[in-house]
């Protein structure tokens, strides 16, 4: 383990958490987990990240790194000698990660979003559907990144498993609340076992919240959560 | 300088576009500009090359697009190094690209709230657009440049939004000059560099393409 003062301010089910847990797993770093109460935000929180008061910070021998995408792109370069890079060595490669990555948190985050706030059978259906038509292009992404191999970034774990993974617990619970297969081995069989293999990673499994905790959580927020 | 051919998809008027221009220029790379018309119908280079959102700017690097005008750059700067737009200690390049990440949240999401009130711009959208400047100064602290000494990543993504800024004034009735004197000495002192000054366009032509905009929208 590599030692370092090195805390990180969170929520437990926040898939933006997981990205900062995953990143610091795969370079072997030990932090202080402190979980935050959004309802009340603790006030190095708001000394942290003054600009957007939200988690994950990611605090660095006192120094504060914010917004979840940049925190895994500081964790690969501030421990660049530890463990296997996670962001792609070829600058194509890296701008392709990164459209991905971007995409997942506009189109795929919104669309995921939009599920769980429709209002009546016929708007479900078509939010579902929307977020399949993303499904399919996030599929077609993998096969071009993976190049056949296990995960986007390769052999093993990189930038985009990371954004793109982190939502797949929130992704069970929708379907298991909507009674819905939106991982389908038929229309994404990439993706499909790449999910699997992702949640099985031993960076993974450890920070990956249990879906049916998120689900009880999901059940008891007011609806327009 | 050359590594191949570039060739960018481009808008003249588009902020995102001169990003690219400003950092293939700092990095003396020649390019091929080919503009869009994105009034008339776009060009099936555009739509192959940018399936996914059809938009400028697109940088096709011998014939390989990228898309989206942040990750744009920070190709551009790995690609071609020298000079670097990134600092190279890792905390840096956070908060580089933190301040990026919010100049592309809220920046030209603010001009927009101005430019397209109908009627009196409401002071709420122009409160929101000083505090957004507000909260720059406040990132670029005493220093000349986000980047330090010279030119750097922020930079290179914040200064084309500012060829928009006459027009916001023209509409909003205030000179970003009166509130927020700190982030206009940044403006004047970006458009010392002769890249800068050379790529971007002259305000008075932005704010007359606003105006086309306006009547396309048919806002009065």
């Amino acid at each position: 383990m590599v030692k370092s003062d090195v805390k990180v301010l969170g929520f437990w089910p926040s898939p933006f958490l997981m990205r900062a847990r995953i990143a610091l797993k795969i370079k072997s770093v030990e932090y202080e987990f402190l979980e935050e109460n959004l309802g009340s935000k603790s006030e190095l929180l708001l000394k942290s990240n003054p600009v957007h008061k939200k988690i994950p910070v990611l605090i660095h021998n006192d120094k504060p790194v914010c917004e979840s995408l940049i925190i895994v792109e500081y964790v690969d370069e501030a421990w660049s000698s530890s463990g296997p890079s996670i962001l792609p060595s070829d600058p194509y490669d890296r701008a392709v990660a990164r459209f991905w990555a971007a995409y997942v948190d506009e189109k795929w985050f919104s669309a995921l979003r939009d599920i769980g706030s429709a209002n009546g059978a016929e708007a479900k259906k078509a939010a579902i559907e929307q977020l399949i038509e993303v499904l399919v292009l996030l599929e077609d992404a993998f096969v071009k990144c993976s190049k056949g191999k296990a995960f986007f970034g390769g052999n093993q774990i990189g930038f985009l498993d990371i954004a793109f993974g982190s939502y797949l617990g929130w992704l069970r619970v929708t379907e298991k609340m909507n009674e819905v297969k939106l991982l389908d081995e038929v229309k994404t069989p990439g993706l499909f076992k790449w999910a699997e293999r992702f949640c099985a990673d031993a960076a993974v499994k450890d920070v990956m919240p249990e879906t049916d905790k998120l689900a009880e959580l999901k059940a008891s927020a007011p609806p327009s959560s | 300088m050359s590594k191949g051919e570039v060739v960018l998809l481009d808008c003249w008027a588009s902020p995102f576009c001169l990003r690219a221009k400003i950092a293939l220029a700092e990095k003396g790379v020649e390019y091929e500009a080919r503009a869009e018309n994105l009034f008339g119908g776009k060009s099936d280079l555009l739509l192959k090359s940018n399936p996914i959102y059809k938009k400028v700017p697109v940088l096709l690097h011998d014939g390989k697009p990228l898309c989206e005008s942040t990750i744009i750059v920070n190709y551009i700067d790995e690609t071609w190094p020298s000079p670097p737009l990134l600092p190279s200690c890792a905390y840096e390049r956070a908060k580089a690209r933190f301040w990026s990440d919010f100049i592309d949240k809220k920046v030209f999401d603010a001009v927009c709230n101005i430019w397209k009130s109908k009627g009196e711009v409401p002071e709420t959208a122009k409160n929101e657009f000083i505090e957004i400047l507000k909260q720059l100064e406040g990132a670029l602290g005493e220093k000349d440049f986000f980047g330090g000494d010279s030119l750097g990543f922020v930079d290179v993504i914040a200064i084309p939004l500012t060829c928009w800024f006459y027009a916001v004034e023209k509409f909003g009735g205030f000179k970003v000059e009166n509130e927020c004197p700190k982030f206009s000495a940044w403006m004047n002192k970006c458009m010392q560099r002769e890249t800068v000054a050379r790529i971007l366009p002259d305000p008075e032509k932005v704010y007359e393409f606003v105006i086309t905009l306006r009547n396309m929208f048919g806002i009065e």
